[in-house]
């Protein structure tokens, strides 16, 4: 079978593996950013109790693997009650572990907007919230945009494991053709070339217009 | 760099007595701009000549030049007679391989303005570097050596300290010792005092008089402090744009410059003062 | 609600403990692959052919780009097809080797280009050989800004093993699963794991801090 035979019979799998695989990236980025703004932002709470709850999510999700985390939450959580279908269970569990990664960005960037910044809000008697979502906020930002550039990428290789709870994404479509065909070169090998081609073209270029967006906004550009 | 382009130059220099370091026509450009152009400059053995002028002028070029730091675009460069920046292949002279560079960087030292001590070392660590694994030295008589040359600086007693806890002054110091540990025919002064804060100033400037009091060593610097330099020079040049545009001995060139940029260069660095 | 069996614990611990030791072996292999391997990355970057470094730039970025757990299946099942059979362990230390050499490669390079331009300028007037260059100056001014990449990168390693388990490396996730497909129990067997992982991470992590201080002040950089 030719590789353009192999594309015509197959390629309709893959296309559809490949928009699961975008859909979940999406809901994971959106869930991971959501996680690490909130714990992030814990992590530097004035309450104990508030930074400990911040502090255990952290080191649990970041000290463990994001497959030990991923069959946890599908295998074990349903014993406790908690019941997601497979594909909510497959970006939950990415979105909270890469969102663990990115707490610890956001708290880095925070610490990194210069102290005379947090003075001036206060010199301007702006609520602790104001300066935090006026001042501080966007600031930090603009300094953490770039390793979250890194960090959705690592989110979008992430997102393959979830074929190993059966979600029919790229990963998933791949394996099985590869099971009826043995054609490993072929199967495989086109889905590593999208997957470079999601990250290196789509996901990279779309970070740097933000980045861009973003310093244009603080009038940095 | 073409081979025709260098025939006008020969393969060694001769004559009595042969100068120690020799530009011929050397020219450094980045691109389209020129930061030397055409320069011929002559330094007889044991001289002292600084170089001095605007920033821009060249002048850093010069040394980092003769070090290898940089490549030159036209012309050759001398050294003891042989080529530094060339070598003779049949009747011409080519480009340097490594080998030839090597060798011929055995016969110059250099200090930088910023030290550039290995931090990771101590000053007798530093000091003792080159002389073991580039000349083969024994430990032993490298240490010797080295022990020598930092109670000759005045850093003795900081032999076995790390850079990090020297001051400037002290760096630039052990530094002077650890490019005389390898014993090179040509010594290169590049700022060795702009980093320094003004009160340490004076004890590298003491540790390079002392060198040419003692040392016979040929000795090519460029500084700003005019009164080191008017001083300690057998000569001193000043350049501009990319040119030498006077030189002459101390007592020429600073009581009685004669072009007038060195003129006004010299009023403009007075009134700094 | 917790339906947790502490004799059933018991029984599977021992041969989790076991795998663990499988676990270990396959991140210390993996990484000592990356590590030497990375370092030929970065170094063969710095080439003055222009093909060679652009060769090597591109297949990193490719390696960063893509999963870890794809790049598994790929060598493990891509081999057959040429007549080339891998075992598991093979093909998992060349996956996850490889993987990480890319990462570790970058980490590198950001620890080589760190080291000030007048530190090798001060080689090459002392005379100094390109590897004694390296080895002897730059190199031990690389690292230490380097070593919490490569601390991180090791933790990494180790959290990543659990992929080998889809083409059939004993490790810890392999034996989980083994033992859930077993007794139908999933709670302590992936519990556990994930305890055994936090076990080993957390304390690594903090030992690699210690290490990169004591580090720096050995080479009295401090």
């Amino acid at each position: 079978m030719s590789y353009f035979e192999f594309l015509g019979q197959y390629g309709d799998r893959i296309l559809s593996g490949t928009l699961v695989t975008v859909v979940l990236t999406v809901l994971a980025a959106l869930l991971a950013i959501v996680i690490a703004l909130a714990a992030g932002m814990m992590r530097m709470a004035p309450n104990p109790l508030v930074r400990g709850v911040a502090t255990v999510y952290i080191e649990i999700f970041r000290g463990t693997s994001l497959l030990v985390q991923l069959y946890w939450i599908f295998f074990v959580l349903p014993l406790f009650g908690i019941t997601f279908e497979k594909f909510t269970a497959g970006f939950v569990a990415v979105g909270m572990n890469l969102g663990a990664y990115g707490a610890e960005l956001v708290r880095g960037a925070i610490l990194s907007v210069p102290r005379g910044q947090w003075e001036a809000a206060l010199a301007l008697n702006m609520s602790p919230a104001k300066r935090m979502w006026r001042v501080i906020l966007p600031q930090a930002v603009l300094i953490m945009l770039p390793p979250w550039g890194n960090l959705l990428i690592e989110l979008l290789k992430g997102t393959a494991l979830v074929a190993l709870i059966a979600v029919a994404d790229l990963m998933f479509q791949v394996k099985q053709i590869n099971g009826t065909t043995f054609l490993s070169a072929e199967s495989f090998g086109t889905a590593l070339i999208i997957y470079y081609i999601l990250a290196r073209f789509m996901l990279t270029p779309f970070m740097r217009w933000v980045e861009r967006i973003m310093q244009r906004k603080l009038g940095r550009a | 760099m073409n081979a025709q382009y260098l025939s006008g130059f020969p393969l060694k220099l001769e004559g009595d007595p042969v100068p120690m370091v020799s530009f011929k026509k050397v020219t450094k450009s980045y691109g389209s701009l020129v930061v030397l152009d055409s320069l011929d400059l002559d330094i007889a053995e044991g001289e002292m000549v600084t170089i001095i002028g605007p920033s821009g002028s060249g002048k850093t070029t010069v040394l980092r030049m003769l070090m290898t730091l940089e490549t030159i675009n036209g012309g050759v460069i001398y050294v003891d007679g042989e080529p530094l920046t060339h070598m003779p292949s049949g009747n011409e002279l080519v480009p340097a391989n490594n080998r030839h560079l090597r060798r011929m960087r055995s016969k110059i030292g250099m200090c930088f303005q910023h030290f550039n001590l290995f931090p990771h070392m101590t000053a007798l660590e530093n000091c003792m570097e080159g002389p073991v694994h580039v000349l083969g030295l024994s430990k032993k008589e490298a240490r010797e050596r080295a022990e020598e040359l930092l109670a000759m600086v005045g850093m003795a007693d900081k032999r076995d300290q790390h850079p990090s806890r020297l001051s400037g002054g002290q760096q630039q110091r052990v530094a002077i010792a650890r490019a005389m540990a390898m014993r090179p025919k040509v010594m290169l002064f590049d700022e060795v005092t702009s980093a320094l804060d003004p009160e340490v100033i004076g004890e590298v400037t003491n540790v390079i008089r002392k060198l040419v009091a003692e040392h016979h060593l040929t000795m090519l610097m460029v500084t700003h402090q005019m009164g080191f330099a008017k001083d300690i020079s057998d000569r001193v040049c000043f350049f501009y744009g990319g040119r030498i545009e006077e030189q002459g001995t101390p007592e020429e060139l600073f009581g009685n410059p004669k072009r007038e940029r060195t003129q006004q260069f010299l009023s403009a660095v007075k009134e700094a003062i | 609600m917790f339906d947790w069996r502490w004799d059933f614990t018991w029984e599977i611990l021992p041969r989790l403990l076991a795998a663990t030791g499988n676990t270990l072996l396959a991140a210390g292999l993996g990484y000592a692959i990356a590590v030497v391997l990375g370092l030929a990355f970065a170094l063969a970057q710095r080439t003055p052919y222009r093909s060679v470094t652009v060769v090597v730039r591109e297949a990193i970025e490719f390696i960063r780009s893509t999963p870890l757990v794809l790049q598994i299946f790929f060598v493990f099942y891509v081999g057959p097809q040429f007549g080339i059979r891998l075992s598991p362990w093979t093909a998992g230390m060349i996956a996850i080797g490889l993987h990480y050499a890319a990462y570790l490669s970058e980490v590198y390079r950001g620890g080589l280009e760190s080291v000030p331009k007048g530190q090798w300028e001060a080689a090459t007037s002392l005379n100094l050989s390109t590897a004694r260059t390296y080895f002897r100056v730059i190199i031990p001014q690389a690292l230490p800004p380097s070593l919490a990449g490569m601390g991180n990168y090791l933790v990494g390693i180790f959290k990543d093993t659990p992929m080998l388990s889809v083409i059939g490396v004993a490790e810890l996730m392999h034996t989980a699963n083994a033992i859930g497909s077993e007794t139908y129990r999933f709670l302590e067997p992936y519990t556990l794991v994930g305890v055994i992982f936090l076990l080993i991470s957390l304390p690594t992590a903090a030992g690699i801090r210690l290490f990169e201080t004591w580090v720096r002040r050995k080479l009295g950089m401090v």
